[in-house]
């Protein structure tokens, strides 16, 4: 089982034994999104009688053009991409900017207000969502883009990353900067964060993802349903369904409403992988 | 005076300029609500602005309060539904995956593409998995020739079904934290071990378990504080019920203060959540500096 394993070339390093539980549990793993596919491709009516029918013909196409035709969707997905790209930009550039000053900036309550950030990490959406809610009730940002935006950029995991990452850059580049007269802003700019793109993407592509999929925050803030964002929009659909109009017609959502964030893990798989395992042990 | 001198000894102002704008965000969207909710937890307040200060009634009402004792007790269980089997499953597909080649890292593509989904999509899914009324389980049942189970109706099934769904979705974490771990075994180990002829059940208690036991102690920290926070699984799939038997802390602290607008004592609630996050997240703390000396 192990990298000791009876080495079998032709089972690409898999025992026989080993490749057989792999290929049954993916098979377990992959029936569930199946199934949903196999769902959306039938006609509702026909689901209504039997769900089994989806075992055989016919398929249509019906249930993704009732979607097409559905307007909210789009301005659903339209909306997830403004807050996710918005968020993502703004924690890139706050935490890039922090980590640069608690890197390599001396000034007053440096070291304490860094503890104070990092003390940050172990606070619970649970504990300020209440209080955040009544805060942005009293300043009109529900059912706004920076209503929905605005939270992330307080998340302290950005700014200990690229902390992380400057101190990790040697000095020496900076000192020389400085020597030939450049400014703080410059050696920031033009010397030391075309060096940190790797920490870039991984902290991105890590923000954009739990943007998109962060349920709480914009089911509480996005009451109004062209305010909503797709992951809560899809919530709304499901929980009308005796209303909506069929099984085939939200499972065809479900489906539509995986492309955008698989296309996204499809493109940089290496980088969520190694994104989510480093944001969960920091 | 040196570069570095000069260049540490002028920074003062342009320090708070580039630390500035996340401290603002940080202060104001992070600690000020912490803030206040803890001030919230000890008054009587509502949506309309009333709010009278009532010290610790809050907290003296949820301790008698059985549909929040309800609730703790549910959050437990589902922690210790969910958490084990995460971790054995999650142990076992790293360890079998824990190769080079395009199969195995196939393998490891499908096991963690379940992970970027969002908690609507999957519950969307695993609905019309569990369901009884034609749902996938219940069509493999009849085709055995058994009677399908209602696993989100009965009180007794609905949190072992919303812990089938949690798996499913949450395994791919694990497995990439205990593959990292794997990586760090050096392979002269496995190498030495196999020329003694030692078996691979043997191999595994005697040198991968030991080696990569703080990898397994932050895991099931990890995944303990996650799944403590159980919230958009039961909020779509079963509302909570039936009677509240799925219904977890988290989803109680929405309720009150997003339905009932009970803001006060839903942020007395918050805050017993808080020490007891705050308490896995300081064994979690532990465990990694240990492991990183």
């Amino acid at each position: 089982m192990t990298a000791a394993g009876v080495k079998g070339p032709s089972l690409a390093g898999f025992t026989p034994a080993g490749l057989a539980g792999v290929a049954l549990a993916a098979a377990v793993m992959i029936t569930p999104l199946l199934w949903t596919v196999g769902l959306s491709l039938k006609p509702n009516f026909e689901l209504m009688r039997d769900t089994s029918s989806v075992f055989g013909p016919p398929y249509t196409l019906e249930n993704y053009r009732a979607i097409l035709a559905n307007s909210n969707v789009f301005r659903w997905v339209f909306n997830s991409t403004v807050v996710s790209l918005s968020t993502t930009f703004g924690v890139l550039a706050l935490s890039s900017l922090a980590g640069y000053a608690f890197a390599r900036l001396e000034f007053r309550g440096r070291r304490a207000l860094f503890v104070a950030v990092l003390l940050g990490l172990a606070i619970p959406e649970q504990a300020v969502i209440i209080a955040r809610h009544q805060m942005f009730s009293a300043l009109h940002l529900h059912n706004t883009y920076p209503g929905l935006i605005l939270p992330g950029l307080s998340a302290p995991f950005g700014v200990f990353l690229m902390t992380q990452y400057f101190r990790g850059i040697p000095v020496e580049l900076d000192e020389a900067a400085l020597l030939d007269g450049a400014s703080h802003f410059t050696i920031f700019w033009k010397v030391l964060l075309p060096l940190t793109l790797p920490a870039q993407a991984t902290l991105g592509i890590f923000t954009f993802l739990a943007s998109w999929n962060d349920y709480w925050w914009p089911l509480i803030s996005a009451t109004r349903s062209s305010m909503f964002t797709l992951t809560v929009g899809v919530a709304s659909s499901q929980m009308n369904f005796a209303q909506t109009s069929g099984l085939g017609y939200l499972m065809a959502q479900a489906v539509f409403a995986s492309v955008p964030i698989l296309i996204v893990y499809a493109l940089f798989q290496q980088h969520i992988v190694r994104a989510v395992a480093g944001a969960a042990t920091r | 005076m040196s570069a570095g001198d000069g260049y540490r000894g002028r920074g003062g102002l342009v320090g708070y300029l580039f630390a500035g704008p996340y401290l603002v965000a940080y202060g104001a969207l992070l600690v000020y609500p912490l803030l206040a909710g803890m001030a919230l937890s000890l008054h009587k307040a509502d949506l309309f602005g009333g709010r009278e200060f009532v010290a610790f009634e809050n907290y003296r009402r949820l301790v008698s309060d059985t549909v929040f004792r309800q609730a703790v007790g549910n959050t437990l269980y589902f922690t210790l539904l969910t958490v084990p089997a995460l971790t054995v499953i999650s142990l076992a597909l790293a360890l079998a995956l824990n190769k080079a080649g395009r199969l195995a890292a196939f393998f490891r593509g499908v096991f963690f593409s379940s992970s970027v989904l969002s908690v609507t999509i999957v519950t969307l899914i695993w609905r019309f998995v569990l369901t009884p009324d034609g749902g996938l389980i219940a069509n493999g049942l009849k085709a055995a020739g058994r009677a399908p189970i209602p696993f989100l109706s009965d009180p007794h099934l609905a949190l072992p079904g919303i812990a089938l769904t949690t798996v499913w979705w949450c395994l791919g974490l694990p497995m990439m934290l205990f593959l990292a771990g794997l990586q760090q075994i050096p392979g002269e180990l496995y190498e030495a071990a196999a020329l003694d002829g030692t078996s691979a059940w043997r191999t595994f208690w005697r040198i991968t378990l030991p080696l990569i036991g703080r990898t397994l102690l932050v895991v099931v920290l990890i995944e303990s504080v996650m799944q403590f926070q159980l919230f958009g699984q039961s909020q779509i799939m079963t509302q909570g019920g039936p009677n509240g038997a799925s219904r977890p802390i988290v989803l109680f602290i929405y309720e009150v203060a997003f339905r009932r607008w009970d803001v006060g004592y839903a942020a007395s609630a918050s805050e017993v959540l808080f020490a007891l996050i705050l308490l896995a997240s300081a064994l979690q703390y532990a465990a990694t500096r240990e492991r990183r000396r």
